[in-house]
């Protein structure tokens, strides 16, 4: 446990030492900032709308939901945002100690791959949950001149926090695979999207293939924590996913000793 | 100390190291020598635990690498060709983070990198971004790395490739100085470098080991067949065909005229009088004889005798 410490804290404190932390958290504040603006825009439009129509009948306004209208969107898009940040945070991971021969360092001290995984991801893991921490504004704003459900937005969290732990950990399988940055960052969106598009095959396909897709889909294991709906098979699937990539991830530095 | 036994590593089909075996004991300093591309690299890594083996073991006091992997690591210190820094951190944090690696204990932390930084003289650039430091630095804080945990086995890939003339020095003193209490496997291909600092020495060729023993005696073993250079005022030609018809003169390896001057370069066996019977034979023909030197045989020569007649024995 010491020696996960160790990494992980070497790893988190790089984050900060150089721009990445900064960009990657500005980056996503705005991105999910502007989404969260429009959202709030047209809800207020379209209460207002409501509210004047009701006037001209003479008429109560009808209550409208806060957490279908902005909370549940909001979430669906910032799990979406991640998607795109999440390559960012784990580019280096591996990849820059395979280039610069740090990889040596960590492989030659007592210390086992497993720790070395453990902490890398940890690090990793630690500043996607502060990014989306950070977005816990949006929602007490809502709370501030609205009167929302709760449950529903920390079980949104808990979704956000079990889909950054399965993308981050294909992040970190990925740049164990490449010393290039560019590639890790790349390889690991491209298996992102795959896996969030997927979900959009699985329309078009029916029976079993179709049902196979729709799970396999990042995203759409999201939809019921965004809903509200708790539902522990979902975030086992994240968990397992977890799971296996940093599995591979294992694998693959242990294999480099054998191929070098 | 340390004991490589048989050990053998293939890559797919190229063989980098071929079934080699070789001791180290406790404070003795031993020179790795080869052409780039020998194998030495590759034996260093598997001896530190990097890579596994195809075949054998290497033993580092008492554990093996294959089996005990962890024991083995926490006693060695290693220095990589190219020094594995973290170039964002500054000295004080990567040798901080190198000691907690190491598993010196929290509170033996601040001691133990003091003291590495006394020994590869550090102290007045601690909270210098490694990024910012010269090469010569950088090097030095790769060595505070290996050293960090007061290992019994130090190894050593080339630790004084691209440094200036005065740092070489420096660093060379420095390992010398390790020696001892540390027992040291230093890769290099600069022969005097083995010269001064090493007790014994390897040296591999395409995988294998052509040769295992002190530098002196490596130079002693050449000490049978030896260069002589003569520089004589006469013909050319006939001082040539004169001096290769004297006994003991195995071949005439050079020769180049110069204002009537010839000079020479012979191969000779000692075991005759060469030079007495050669200022004999001069003088005889009335030619004067300017200069007469034996040319030391370095380990430089030692190595390329040895490379070039293993490559025969190949052919």
């Amino acid at each position: 446990m010491k020696n996960v410490i160790t990494i992980f804290n070497r790893e988190f404190r790089s984050y900060f030492s150089s721009p990445i932390a900064y960009v990657v958290i500005g980056l996503f504040l705005v991105l999910t900032g502007v989404f969260f603006y429009l959202l709030m825009s047209s809800f207020l439009q379209y209460s207002a709308n409501l509210q004047w129509q009701a006037a001209r009948m003479r008429q109560p306004a009808p209550p409208v939901n806060v957490n279908h209208m902005i909370i549940r969107p909001l979430f669906s898009n910032i799990s979406v945002i991640t998607l795109f940040v999440v390559p960012m945070i784990t580019m280096r991971s591996f990849s820059d100690d395979k280039k610069t021969g740090t990889l040596e360092l960590l492989l030659t001290s007592p210390v086992t791959t497993a720790q070395i995984v453990a902490g890398k991801f940890l690090a990793a893991f630690s500043l996607y949950v502060i990014m989306a921490l950070l977005t816990w504004v949006y929602p007490l704003v809502i709370v501030f001149f609205g009167d929302p459900d709760v449950m529903p937005v920390a079980i949104s969290y808990i979704g956000i926090l079990g889909m950054g732990a399965a993308s981050v950990g294909i992040g970190v399988w990925i740049s164990s695979m490449t010393e290039n940055q560019i590639i890790s960052a790349m390889g690991t969106f491209v298996v992102l999207l795959f896996l969030w598009l997927v979900g959009w095959f699985a329309n078009f396909s029916s029976g079993a293939i179709g049902g196979f897709f729709q799970y396999l889909s990042i995203v759409e294991h999201f939809d019921d924590f965004a809903k509200g709906i708790f539902d522990t098979g979902h975030l086992m699937y994240y968990l397992s996913l977890c799971g296996i990539t940093l599995f591979l991830a294992h694998q693959s530095i242990e294999s480099l000793r054998w191929r070098s | 100390m340390i004991e490589i036994r048989n050990l053998t590593k293939r890559y797919g089909s190229f063989l980098a190291v071929d079934d080699i075996t070789f001791e180290v004991e406790k404070g003795k300093i031993l020179g790795f020598l080869g052409p780039n591309g020998a194998g030495k690299t590759t034996t260093m890594r598997i001896v530190t635990g990097f890579m596994p083996p195809t075949k054998g073991t290497a033993i580092v006091s008492g554990f093996d690498v294959v089996e005990n992997p962890l024991d083995v690591k926490r006693r060695i210190g290693y220095m990589p060709e190219t020094p594995p820094l973290y170039v964002d951190m500054t000295v004080e944090e990567y040798l901080n983070f190198a000691a907690r690696l190491k598993q010196i204990p929290a509170k033996e932390v601040k001691g133990a990198m003091e003291l590495a930084c006394a020994k590869v003289d550090l102290n007045n650039v601690l909270g210098k971004v490694i990024k910012a430091l010269s090469k010569g630095y950088k090097q030095r804080v790769g060595l505070a790395q290996a050293i960090i945990h007061d290992p019994e086995v130090l190894i050593l890939d080339e630790p004084t490739i691209g440094l200036d003339p005065i740092q070489i020095r420096e660093v060379r003193e420095l390992i010398r100085s390790l020696a001892g209490e540390h027992t040291i496997i230093l890769s290099t291909h600069i022969l005097p470098e083995v010269d001064m600092i090493c007790d014994e020495v390897v040296i591999i060729q395409n995988g294998k080991i052509i040769a295992k023993d002190t530098p002196d005696g490596l130079s002693k073993s050449m000490k049978g067949a030896e260069r002589l250079t003569v520089v004589v005022e006469g013909p050319t030609e006939e001082v040539s065909s004169v001096a290769s018809a004297t006994e003991g003169v195995n071949s005439i390896l050079e020769s180049t005229a110069e204002n009537g001057h010839c000079s020479l370069v012979l191969e000779c066996d000692f075991k005759f009088h060469v030079r007495k019977s050669l200022s004999n034979v001069f003088s005889k023909k009335g030619w004067s004889l300017l200069e007469m030197k034996v040319k030391e045989s370095t380990l430089e020569d030692v190595f390329i005798h040895m490379m070039s007649s293993s490559e025969e024995e190949e052919a």
